[in-house]
């Protein structure tokens, strides 16, 4: 900026409050800050108007009062006598459990298509590239109502599973009931014992992590390249499994079942004894909203993620590879160890974006019925309490927390593996 | 110890290239059977491939373009697949929703004039004289959507020449700032006070005017293209402003920058659409009201600029400090050096990301359904509830979807072009 020196000793004048640069600055913003102050106290002002002459003053009371609906998918305990507040948090866990799912299986995809279409194989390469201009392409909201349009359509109705001859039958050796209402699947039932189970399983993990340090402390001092992989993986699955079987296996299978009928083996006996058993109304019902909204947005967020892959993979300078290669690396380990690590310095950031706007997108449940925060603090509530202002400022500060997490969270990890500068 | 050197004294002839190294065995084998994963991995991709045309080719090649209703393409045994008749049959209530018959050619020309106003914007090479139809064009389309006195928007208009005039004269008797500073109440004092007046008197004398159409009436492809475009037109300049108070050295005005556009990208569009569609009335004065595309329009537009304000930030952030200071050396002002250096250059950088969130934005625009407007998405549940088409669901979706893909497909293509064209390095 210009900073012009004035003569010494001039007398201050009211015109340099606007041609003076040492001053003009000061007056901007103290100008600007008024008009921002008479602006909201203007909304507000309005507010209490309409309010006073609705005879409606905020009022968080509603809060506390029973709700009085019922919510189908719910992962903490809800009734309809439950409050409002209750409804809410019913409705967040429902909205994270969305986006936590949807993020995962985004990525995954995304990676995939990522990698996939920078791909020599020019099929394959084409292919990607079709997929990501159709679904980033088209509205995340008609993907949503079009995958549940269609999951609904295909897929067979509860009453087709019933008779003597059903059309449709149970699958993966009758205990997933794949419907139209969406998939039912076993639900674990854990006995005396499985409390072992579990401390075995958390030592395992304990103990990946412990072998993970050992094998590349390992591969720097002697260079032997162990199959850390295959090993981790068994250190995760066999000893959980064998005090599984020690114990007596301590862990119940409740089958899906359908309006009192569930599994049956093959001589159309119903599973009743050993490990297997039904019970009237049972089994783990993933709805078909929640399948249809997870799918979309996760597919629809792929395609993204996979351009933000594709583009921080191109950034990465030739040379790299070739001198991973000169080095003797195989393809595969030239990517895994020279140029993805640094891709991801410029793939993290859009990948960060992408996450918020999966979360974001997650609202859009409301289009296939699926209570999220939105319906259930923002819908049902705000409908049924009338109180609009109080809903959606919660619901805002709700998404507002949510978002800022998420980019806190994602950020820490973005320093950690940011280029070190001196 | 020396040695002749060889030296070949006439050319060798010319062979031809070996076979299985030319034309399309060569491409495929080097394309698709490089190895044998390869050959593995193509040979599931056409696999692929195949299936989906075996799949849908049928089904969508059926002659059932005249079907009255769904019970007909179940009737009829020609038909075994998709039944296109609701195509046909809704495809003037998918464009306009329920514009009146009557008055369905005013979207179209005024579609088609939008072409024409955005023309000289896209494309360089046209005589720069048609801006001055691309800046009466808000006004002309508005008046052709909505209808009614055209006083009305002529005096919106004239608000803009009032300023300029104002401008003008002033600005050699008290300086240029306080010129515009008067020259700016000026014409908010005539949009407030004057031109409901004035456009009503001139309506009585002299009533020139096209019959009015209800908001209510608009729908499908023509709520979202207006939705839109005008978010798109009105969130750039809004975008730039947050930007470049976010990049300023005054605190309170970067202060009040960073907390908008954090806001806005915390929320999701839905929260902000429901606040125009329930709570925006609780922040006006009791007797005014807004129409609901008006509200949503803000609302898409306010979105839309905190994202565009980050887009153009990350431009103006990766341009080299010495192009900043160049324009401070050569004695520009910071109005002067941010128009004349700074954001040419910076626009140019965050093209792509500007044309993103325009895609973003025009593919938001299908939220509106959610709060009752009957763009494309929200006509799907009335026409699934009629008795005719009762229970369509494929062939309405595709062809929604296809609608909304050739518009952002070509915008993405667009910015590709215009990516290129300006490229400056080699």
């Amino acid at each position: 900026m210009a900073m012009a020196d004035q003569p010494a000793g001039k007398s201050f004048r009211l015109s340099m409050l606007l041609y003076d640069t040492r001053y003009r600055s000061m007056t901007i913003q103290i100008i600007m800050l008024a008009a921002f102050i008479a602006g909201v106290a203007w909304l507000l002002d309005n507010m209490y108007a309409n309010l006073a002459a609705a005879n409606k003053n905020p009022d968080f009371t509603f809060l506390s009062a029973p709700a009085g609906y019922d919510i189908n998918q719910r992962l903490v305990e809800y009734t309809s006598q439950s409050t409002n507040a209750r409804a809410w948090l019913v409705g967040l866990l429902n909205t994270l459990l969305v986006a936590f799912l949807g993020c995962i299986i985004a990525t995954v995809i995304g990676i995939s298509v990522g990698v996939l279409r920078l791909s020599k194989n020019w099929i394959v390469a084409r292919l990607m590239t079709v997929y990501i201009e159709i679904f980033r392409n088209v509205p995340v909201l008609l993907w949503i109502a079009f995958l549940n349009a269609i999951l609904s359509e295909t897929l067979p109705q509860p009453k087709d599973f019933k008779g003597e001859d059903a059309e449709a039958t149970m699958s993966l050796w009758n205990t997933v009931i794949i419907s139209n209402r969406g998939v039912f699947i076993p639900e674990p039932v854990f006995l005396s014992g499985s409390a072992i189970m579990l401390y075995v399983f958390i030592a395992s993990i304990v103990a990946i992590f412990a072998f993970g340090r050992w094998a590349s402390k390992d591969q720097e001092t002697t260079g032997r390249i162990l199959p850390t992989f295959w090993i981790k993986l068994a250190i995760l699955i066999v000893p959980t499994l064998i005090v599984y079987f020690v114990m007596g296996q301590p862990v119940d299978w409740i089958l899906p079942a359908f309006e009192g009928r569930g599994a049956f083996d093959a001589n159309g006996e119903p599973y009743t004894k050993g490990i297997f058993r039904i019970d009237a109304d049972s089994g783990i019902n993933i709805r078909r909203s929640l399948i249809a909204l997870c799918l979309a947005l996760s597919l629809y967020t792929a395609a993204f993620i996979a351009e933000a892959v594709r583009a921080g993979i191109m950034a990465i300078n030739k040379g790299q590879s070739e001198a991973a290669g000169a080095l003797g690396l195989r393809q595969n380990r030239v990517m895994s160890l020279v140029v993805l690590p640094q891709a991801l310095r410029v793939i993290i950031p859009p990948l960060i974006s992408q996450y918020l706007n999966l979360t974001k997108n997650s609202s859009l449940a409301i289009a296939v019925g699926y209570m999220d925060v939105t319906g259930t603090l923002g819908g049902i509530t705000l409908n049924q309490t009338g109180r609009a202002l109080e809903c959606i400022l919660l619901l805002m500060i709700t998404y507002l927390t949510i978002s800022l997490s998420i980019s806190m969270v994602m950020n820490i990890y973005n320093n950690s593996v940011k280029l070190k500068e001196r | 110890m020396s040695q002749e050197p060889y030296v070949r004294t006439e050319m060798l002839e010319e062979q031809p290239a070996p076979l299985g190294q030319t034309g399309i065995s060569k491409w495929m084998r080097e394309n698709l059977f490089s190895s044998v994963s390869n050959s593995i991995i193509s040979g599931l991709a056409i696999l692929v491939v195949v299936f989906m045309l075996y799949e849908f080719l049928p089904w969508m090649l059926q002659p059932s373009w005249g079907a009255e209703n769904l019970r007909q393409c179940y009737d009829d045994p020609n038909i075994n697949g998709a039944c296109w008749g609701i195509i046909r049959d809704r495809f003037n209530q998918l464009m306009f929703g329920f514009y009146p018959h009557a008055e369905q050619w005013r979207p179209l020309l005024a579609f088609a004039l939008m072409l024409v106003a955005i023309a000289p914007v896209l494309f360089d090479k046209l005589p720069r004289k048609m801006m001055w139809f691309s800046a009466v064009y808000p006004f002309l389309g508005v008046w052709l959507l909505w209808g009614g006195s055209i006083w009305g928007p002529l005096m919106v208009l004239a608000g803009f020449v009032i300023g300029y005039v104002v401008n003008k004269v002033l600005a050699n008797v008290a300086g240029n700032l306080i010129a515009l500073i008067v020259a700016v109440l000026a014409t908010l004092l005539w949009w407030l006070y004057g031109v409901g007046y004035v456009s009503e008197m001139l309506t009585g004398a002299m009533p020139v005017g096209i019959a009015e159409v209800d908001s209510d009436n608009f729908g499908g492809l023509m709520l979202s293209i207006t939705i839109g475009v005008s978010g798109i037109a009105l969130s750039l300049p809004l975008g730039i402003i947050l930007a470049l108070g976010r990049q300023s050295d005054m605190f309170i005005i970067k202060v009040l920058s960073v907390g908008f556009i954090e806001f806005i990208r915390g929320v999701p569009l839905i929260t902000l659409l429901f606040v125009a569609s329930v709570l925006l009335g609780f922040f006006l004065p009791p007797d005014v009201t807004f129409d609901l595309i008006l509200r949503v329009i803000i609302m898409v537009t306010i979105f839309a600029s905190a994202y565009m304000a980050e887009v153009i930030r990350g431009g103006l952030a990766a341009l080299p400090t010495g192009q900043y200071e160049a324009a401070d050396a050569l004695g520009l002002d910071y109005w002067q050096s941010m128009r004349l250096i700074i954001m040419p250059q910076a626009l140019k950088i965050s093209i792509p990301g500007i044309v993103g969130t325009f895609i973003g934005l025009f593919k938001d625009t299908t939220l509106v359904s959610i709060i009752g407007l009957l763009d494309p998405v929200g006509l799907i549940v009335s026409i699934q509830g009629t008795a005719d088409w009762n229970g369509v669901v494929w062939e309405l979706f595709t062809f929604i979807a296809l609608m909304f893909w050739v518009f952002t497909f070509s915008m993405s293509r667009y910015s590709m072009y215009l990516e290129n064209k300006l490229k400056t390095t080699h």
